[in-house]
C-alpha cells in the first residue's frame, strides 16, 4: 500500500524574477475566480424590480445574507464592507468546495490563505490608522502599560498568522485524513478479497465504495462552509475592533 | 544511523504534538454544551447563541491548528534532517 500526499504540483515556471511557479493552486484559484464571476454574471442577467425571476430571487437572497452578517456583526454604519466580505466569503467557500470536483483546493495550500489574512491584516491596520491617527497607532501598542509593548506587537502578528493557519489547516487536514482513509480501505479490500486467485477480482477496491462519500460531506461541504463563516467573522470582529 | 535517530525522534515528536488536540476537543465541547443549556434557557436567541459559539470553538482550535500544522511540518517538510 502506497499512500502520497504531496503538497501542490507546480505545473510549469514563469521564466521571470528568477522563475515563478505557477503551481495547481493558481490554477485552481483562476479556475474558481471565473466561475464565481460567471456565476454572478448568469443570476445577475435579466434583473427587473417589478418582475424578479428565479435566479434573482437566489441572487437577494446571497446578498441580504452578507448583508445581515455584517449589520450584526459590525453595525449598520459598515455597509461599505459587504463586498468585501461577501467576496472573501464567495472564494473562500468556493476554493475549499472545489474538493467535492476532485481537484486541489487552494486553501489547502499556505500561500492562499496568508494571501486571504494579509489583505484583513492591512485593513486592520488601515483602520487602526484612521481612527487614531498616527500618534495613536503606535502609542496603542504601549498600552495599557509600557511593559506590555513586546507582547502586543507579536499579538499584532499573531491575528493574521492565526487567521491563515486555522483556515489551512482545517482544510488541509481534510485533504490528508481523506487520503489515509483511502489508503487504509484500499487495503482493507486487498485483506478481504486477497485470497481469490484472480488478480483481477483481487484489485477490486470494494470498500472504497460509500465510506469516502460520509467524509466528503464533513470535509468538504460542512468544514468549507463552517471555515468561509468563520474567516469572515474574524475578518468582521477585526476590523470593527480596530476602528474602536 | 543518525538520520534514523532523527526520523525516530520526529516520529515521537508529531504524537507528542497532536496530544494538543485534548485541550481544544475539551473546550470545544464544554463551550457547546453551554451553549445548548443557554438555548435551552432562551429558544428566541438562538441564532445569536450558534454564530457566538461558532466564533468562540473557532478561536479555541487555533492551539489544536498549531500543533496539527507542527506536526504537518514534522511529517511532510521536515526541517530536522536537513541539519545533519
Amino acid at each position: 500500500m502506497n499512500v502520497s500526499i504531496n503538497g501542490p504540483k507546480i505545473l510549469f515556471t514563469l521564466p521571470i524574477f528568477g522563475g515563478i511557479n505557477i503551481t495547481e493552486s493558481v490554477r485552481n484559484t483562476w479556475l474558481v475566480l471565473i466561475f464565481a464571476a460567471v456565476f454572478c454574471r448568469w443570476l445577475t442577467k435579466d434583473m427587473s424590480v417589478h418582475n424578479p425571476g428565479k435566479k434573482q430571487i437566489v441572487a437577494e437572497k446571497l446578498v441580504l445574507f452578507v448583508r445581515g452578517l455584517v449589520d450584526s456583526n459590525m453595525g449598520s454604519q459598515w455597509a461599505h464592507m459587504v463586498p468585501f466580505v461577501g467576496t472573501v466569503l464567495v472564494f473562500s467557500f468556493l476554493s475549499s468546495v472545489m474538493s467535492v470536483a476532485g481537484l486541489r483546493s487552494p486553501t489547502a495550500d499556505f500561500s492562499v490563505t496568508a494571501a486571504m489574512a494579509l489583505v484583513t491584516f492591512f485593513l486592520i491596520e488601515f483602520y487602526h490608522f484612521k481612527s487614531k491617527g498616527l500618534l495613536g497607532f503606535f502609542t496603542r501598542l504601549a498600552e495599557p502599560v509600557i511593559v506590555m509593548t513586546p507582547m502586543n506587537i507579536v499579538g499584532e502578528f499573531a491575528t493574521p498568522l492565526s487567521l491563515a493557519l486555522r483556515h489551512f489547516g482545517n482544510i488541509a487536514s481534510g485533504t490528508v485524513i481523506t487520503a489515509l482513509v483511502y489508503g487504509a480501505l484500499a487495503s482493507f479490500s486487498q485483506f478481504v478479497l486477497g485470497w481469490i486467485p484472480n488478480t483481477f477480482i483481487a484489485n477490486i477496491p470494494i470498500m472504497q465504495v460509500g465510506v469516502p462519500a460520509v467524509l466528503s460531506v464533513y470535509f468538504d461541504l460542512f468544514s468549507s462552509g463552517i471555515q468561509a463563516y468563520i474567516f469572515c467573522m474574524l475578518t468582521m470582529a477585526n476590523i470593527a475592533g480596530a476602528a474602536e | 544511523m543518525e538520520r534514523a535517530i532523527v526520523l525516530a525522534a520526529s516520529a515521537i515528536g508529531i504524537g507528542l504534538a497532536m496530544i494538543a488536540g485534548l485541550g481544544p476537543g475539551i473546550g470545544e465541547g464544554y463551550a457547546v454544551g453551554q451553549a445548548c443549556a443557554a438555548i435551552g434557557r432562551q429558544p428566541e436567541a438562538q441564532g445569536k447563541i450558534q454564530s457566538t459559539m461558532i466564533l468562540g470553538c473557532a478561536i479555541a482550535e487555533t492551539t489544536g491548528i498549531y500543533s496539527l500544522v507542527v506536526s504537518l511540518i514534522l511529517l511532510f517538510a521536515n526541517p530536522l534532517v536537513n541539519l545533519l
